[in-house]
């Protein structure tokens, strides 16, 4: 272990210290820029510092529904990280058996991974499509009246939205699943039956606690994935917009640091969950190493 | 017992299917059928006309040896798709290196490593923006630039031109490379390496004998990520090219707003047919199931 480092070492941590400047300088710079001074400008130099642009956003910016995209994404994203866990963390447990269908729903799901998004959004956004001509031609030939008078379209944020982002969160948590239970060790489980554990005790006081702090990774991917996302969403979401729909739009109309503050406060939010997540792993980490066996300690 | 442990896992994997036959697998049977459909005004009307195929390659025979819209558009992206994947290939697999060889404690290469992929959970539209006050024409760059004496006039191809489309297609998908090349690398045992120092190979020989060939599985798929990205986008070629860039994707994006949804389904199958071809080329040297 003595011996000294080689020349491509340092070689190489240069380089990683130019691709993490890379990688993180561009968002200290609008993070740095959206503090600016209430008549500063889109660059450099800082005129002042202000809180003046967070103010502006919080009152709207003068664009209308930036407030009402931020709440659609947090909804979409709370939703979608629930049924990405839950959906996920069943599917894993199907995998650790063999069934008919199994390698061609692995590959649907490799496939709804890698295919291009504006295909997948499309595709679904036709659908819709279809749906809606079809319930409107049914409500007009049986002149059903709540559909010819009420019905607009089936598409939505809830709908075809949350369709789009579960194709896009669903393979990432199906594949951390895999990763998960690849090192799962089932003498656990089976100890529990010897026991007689029933199989739902077994999955509630000995898999589950057990493969916790890897759950929180596919919550963190669910979330993220799903605030970020806008290439399936695009297509897909009907009349209410994302956050990330919104910000794109504002890239060609607004001209003042008003959208680096939108910004920062979009990374931020990001941050926020990552830094959640991680906490959550290190803390699940740090009391099964002091609880690490509760032998002997009676039932709960 | 059997009998009901084998119906479990088709009640546990009913959901996922659900899913994926709902959102992924109809929407694609859809679009190759709407394909083949007329449309008007607001409405699209089942068919079975090639119109929306023609369409999509107009005068693309007729016009050889000069390449029509259609074929431009696609060798433009396949371009782009080329030049990216080199570069995050190299850069990946440095990185990748340097993180599985070259650190030599877990807790510090777990740290890097996260370093490297926290951008990735952040917002994909908020890093491209973020590129604008660097490389603006009154971008820090240029300031720079102009401050040392290197440049008279602001460059204007810094930001919307191929190279800001290039940057940020680099900077958002390296990570798509660095992940899985890392993970088959930390598979690679390092006694071969040991073995092949000893028997005199020099660090390119042990590079490109023994770590390049056992990588291979994680270069094929960082690569089909990096590529199929590329490929379909229309995102990132339109906030960094300034909208004036075509390619694959945002030609059928321009399509579905004008609500010609066939011409648009069309061009989608293309797309997709493209896409698998270059997937099925870059799969025969990948088993995903065995590098999880």
């Amino acid at each position: 272990m003595s011996e000294g480092r080689s020349r491509s070492f340092y070689v190489l941590s240069f380089l990683f210290g130019l691709y993490v400047l890379f990688l993180y300088g561009p968002t200290i710079t609008i993070v740095t820029l959206s503090f600016q001074g209430p008549n500063g400008g889109m660059t450099f130099p800082l005129n002042g510092v202000s809180l003046h642009w967070f103010r502006n956003l919080w009152a709207g910016i003068g664009v209308p529904y930036v407030m009402d995209a931020l709440l659609n994404s947090l909804k979409l994203g709370a939703l979608v990280t629930v049924l990405t866990v839950a959906i996920s963390l069943m599917a894993g447990l199907a995998f650790r058996r063999s069934f008919r269908g199994q390698s061609l729903l692995f590959y649907t799901a490799i496939a709804s991974l890698i295919l291009p998004s504006i295909i997948v959004s499309l595709g679904i956004a036709l659908e819709f499509q279809i749906v809606d001509q079809s319930v409107k031609a049914l409500g007009d030939s049986y002149e059903i009246d709540a559909i010819q008078s009420g019905y607009q379209t089936a598409m939505g944020l809830m709908s075809s939205g949350l369709g789009a982002h579960l194709t896009w969160t669903l393979p990432f948590g199906l594949l951390i699943m895999f990763a998960i239970f690849n090192r799962f060790n089932p003498a656990y489980e089976e100890a529990a039956r010897d026991l007689g554990a029933t199989s739902w005790q077994t999955f509630l006081h000995v898999l589950v606690p057990i493969i916790a702090p890897s759950l929180v990774g596919v919550v963190l991917f669910g979330f993220t994935l799903s605030w970020d996302e806008i290439a399936r969403s695009s297509q897909a979401v009907g009349s209410d917009n994302t956050l990330p729909l919104t910000l794109q739009g504002l890239t060609t109309t607004v001209t003042t640091p008003v959208i680096y503050a939108l910004g920062t406060v979009t990374t931020g939010i990001s941050f926020a969950v990552i830094i959640l997540a991680l906490a959550a792993v290190l803390f699940a980490q740090k009391r099964r190493a002091r609880h690490g066996s509760d032998a002997g300690k009676g039932l709960l | 017992m059997l009998h009901h442990a084998r119906w479990t896992s088709y009640w546990q994997a009913a959901p996922l299917a659900a899913v994926f036959l709902a959102f992924f697998i109809l929407p694609l049977i859809v679009t190759l059928v709407v394909s083949f459909w007329s449309y008007t005004g607001y409405s699209i009307e089942p068919a079975f006309i090639w119109d929306n195929y023609r369409d999509a390659f107009d005068r693309c025979v007729e016009s050889l040896p000069d390449l029509c819209t259609t074929f431009r558009t696609y060798l433009s992206t396949l371009k782009f798709c080329l030049t990216v994947w080199l570069l995050t290939l190299v850069i990946g697999f440095t990185i990748a290196y340097y993180l599985t060889f070259e650190i030599r404690s877990s807790t510090v290469r777990l740290v890097l490593a996260l370093l490297c992929t926290i951008p990735f959970w952040t917002s994909n539209v908020i890093r491209m923006i973020s590129w604008v006050p660097l490389l603006g024409r009154n971008g820090l760059v240029n300031q720079a630039l102009m401050g040392a004496g290197l440049v008279e006039q602001p460059l204007d191809w810094l930001l919307y031109s191929n190279f800001s489309v290039i940057l940020a297609f680099v900077h958002i998908n390296t990570v798509f490379m660095i992940v899985p090349i890392a993970n088959s690398m930390s598979r690679i045992d390092r006694s071969l390496v040991e073995a092949a120092r000893d028997a005199g190979a020099t660090g390119w020989q042990i590079l490109s004998n023994v770590i390049i060939p056992l990588s291979k599985t994680g270069i094929a798929i960082g690569s089909i990520f990096v590529i199929t990205v590329v490929m379909g986008d229309f995102i990132t070629i339109g906030i960094m090219g300034g909208q004036q860039i075509a390619s694959a994707g945002k030609v059928i994006q321009t399509q579905i707003g004008a609500l010609q949804f066939p011409i648009a389904a069309a061009n989608a199958v293309v797309l997709l047919a493209v896409v698998l071809m270059i997937i099925a080329l870059l799969v025969r040297f990948i088993d995903i199931r065995k590098e999880l």
